[in-house]
């Protein structure tokens, strides 16, 4: 039994008097203990929504979680709000996209990691300093002792962003969710953080689901890859297969889209068409199918069934044949 | 040494270094500004003399020493004589004294009302920010009646409800009008905190409730509460003046408050305007100067103004 088992999570925001929004519909994925899962997709495709329903951070009221979240056997969706609480940052660690935001700008650094310690594993205060100055070190935070006594704003963005692993890995929780962990990063410091995510992860065992919009990060971290579009997964496969042959038209698309160094000079972008807002309801055909360069008839007519076609899980009626360079280009 | 202590020190030594980058900075600035100087030296001088008062004060408040000439000249009021500088009253005490006196009185309301404001204000305003829901509501609701209500009309009709006013009614009839402004203000800002990224992240660490409440969301709250708290002082010391004026202050006369001898000397202004004019302008010069400070603090404190 994997882990962590997402099964047909479905997320609706209702407000009063306004249409209900399915930001999730029917996700299921697997986690195993020790394996790197990535959820892929834009912006608005519901990446950080499926991470916030696992944890249960969505508020109570306007959104309706559906479907199973099973974390070792026991369905995270149905516990107590307090049996939750027991569960975040014990079982369930989570790191953030913008570290600076995400720590409490007028407490220090150590009393941040020390309050999990203290919470979970109930260490006394003096043995929680030490087990925070050994994370700090663990992270590759140098001077941990003078960074234990640091307010947020006076460490780089780099170093919180360690600070901040550190604070969610200290209860050695077994599944790790990361939220777009290295956006707010410069890319020198994006690389140095990944490896630090990548070599703790190995180490402690720790089972990883990361989320992001950069394929760069999937290709060096995960070990299976979802590919989310409109709250759906459109296309699930191991890291390999998913960047040598991409099938669904819109990870191809976003494969295609990535700038290559090795260009020829004035060769131009290839972007996807469209934006993410021009879709259809998954209930009249593909999301996809407005911005598809492979669409057909059909695409607007059914919807699509997640079905295992050529050696993965595919949604998508006309996938992409193996082979097929880029799409059509775009002027930009 | 046990946990509770070391806890509580940490947290002790928490709320004073919370401060320290914040508070650095706006010292910086405030050191540049000569608003603030003025604002702060009307208040140092202010609170030096208060205390220092019943030595400064060359006689007793409380004793009619020129009596002889009130009631020889049929009501006359002493003029400024020697060993008098300002004369006396209308009961021959004299003026100098009493109105140096009176400045601890001031004080005493002013802080006094603004404390126990400011602590109605933290509860009220904590409960509505951290709970949110129906409490949030009921409590708003309340604070929306109180506001509505003209400030010193409700602390009239606070201070009046009381059979025995004394300058503590005066005091609570003051705090109770401010708890409303501190509650409103804090609430705003908790709810600010509660939608933030890093409580979400506590959260996120099954930190309990309570402890993200007072260590996550309280302490990144207070900024602005603790700039109108200044503010309220000024206000504090004008209502408990006019509070006074209208003779619902203390009826004991022999303690002198800068309100209450604007009261008395009601009748006797177009003849004597100097008794008048004298606790009016002490009101005045401390109201500016805790304003002048409380607005140049909360200027330095604004983060949108940080360097």
């Amino acid at each position: 039994m994997a882990l962590l088992e997402v099964r047909d999570l479905t997320v609706v925001f209702q407000r009063k008097g306004e249409e209900p929004f399915r930001a999730v519909d029917g996700v299921s994925f697997d986690v195993e203990p020790g394996q790197t899962v990535g959820l892929v997709g834009e912006s608005g495709c519901g990446k950080s929504v499926t991470s916030l329903a696992i944890m249960g951070l969505l508020p109570k009221r306007g959104a309706k979680v559906t479907g199973t979240v099973s974390y070792d056997g026991t369905d995270l969706l149905k516990l107590s709000d307090r049996e939750m609480r027991d569960r975040r940052g014990r079982d369930l660690g989570m790191v953030f996209q913008d570290p600076l935001s995400s720590l409490n700008p007028v407490v220090p650094i150590g009393l941040q990691v020390t309050e999990v310690l203290e919470r979970h594993r109930g260490m006394p205060r003096k043995e929680a300093m030490i087990e925070a100055k050994n994370l700090l070190d663990k992270v590759g935070i140098p001077d941990p002792n003078r960074r234990l006594k640091e307010y947020p704003h006076q460490l780089s963005g780099g170093m919180r962003q360690r600070a901040l692993i550190a604070i969610a890995l200290a209860c050695r929780p077994k599944l790790l969710i990361a939220d777009e962990p290295t956006t707010a990063l410069d890319v020198t410091i994006q690389a140095q953080i990944l490896t630090v995510m990548k070599e703790l992860v190995q180490d402690l065992g720790t089972a990883l689901v990361m989320i992001t919009h950069d394929l760069g990060v999937v290709a060096g971290l995960c070990d299976e890859v979802n590919v989310l579009y409109a709250g759906k997964v459109v296309e699930k496969a191991m890291r390999h297969p998913l960047f040598s042959e991409p099938r669904h038209p819109y990870t191809h698309g976003l494969l295609a889209s990535i700038p290559r160094l090795d260009a020829a000079r004035g060769e131009k972008l290839t972007p996807i068409k469209g934006s993410v807002s021009d879709n259809i309801p998954w209930a009249q055909g593909c999301a996809f199918a407005p911005r598809c360069p492979n669409a057909l008839d059909v695409c607007v007519q059914v919807t699509p069934a997640e079905e295992d076609q050529l050696g993965r899980l595919l949604r998508c009626h006309n996938p992409v044949v193996p082979g097929t360079p880029a799409a059509e280009e775009v002027p930009v | 040494m046990t946990l509770g202590v070391s806890k509580k020190e940490k947290i002790d030594d928490l709320a004073e270094s919370a401060g320290v980058s914040l508070a650095a900075s706006a010292w910086k600035r405030l050191r540049r500004s000569p608003v603030f100087l003025i604002g702060a030296v009307i208040i140092g001088i202010f609170i030096v003399v208060s205390l220092l008062s019943p030595w400064l004060a060359p006689h007793n408040p409380s004793d009619p020493m020129l009596i002889d000439q009130v009631v020889k000249a049929r009501n006359e009021i002493p003029p400024p004589q020697p060993g008098h500088p300002l004369g006396g009253d209308l009961q021959g005490r004299d003026f100098l004294s009493r109105l140096l006196v009176g400045s601890q009185q001031t004080l005493i309301v002013g802080v006094g009302a603004t404390l126990i404001g400011l602590t109605g204000g933290l509860i009220l305003g904590t409960l509505a920010g951290a709970l949110g829901g129906w409490v949030d509501s009921t409590v708003m609701r309340l604070v929306d009646v109180m506001l509505s209500l003209p400030s010193l009309l409700l602390a009239f009709s606070i201070a009046a409800m009381f059979a025995k006013p004394s300058q503590f009614t005066v005091i609570l009839a003051v705090a109770i009008v401010q708890i409303p402004v501190f509650a409103r203000l804090l609430r705003g800002s908790m709810l600010a905190q509660r939608h933030s990224d890093h409580v979400l992240a506590a959260t996120a660490l099954g930190v309990k409730k309570g402890a993200i409440v007072f260590r996550h969301m309280l302490p990144n709250s207070l900024s602005p509460v603790i700039v109108q708290s200044t503010l309220v002082l000024a206000t504090a010391i004008i209502e408990a003046a006019a509070l006074s004026f209208l003779g619902l202050g203390n009826p004991d006369d022999r303690i002198p408050e800068w309100g209450q001898m604007l009261g008395d000397v009601q009748n006797v202004f177009d003849t004597h305007p100097h008794l008048a004019a004298y606790p009016a302008i002490c009101i005045i010069i401390v109201a500016l100067g805790f304003t002048l400070m409380g607005e140049t603090l909360r200027e330095a404190l604004d983060p949108k103004n940080r360097r």
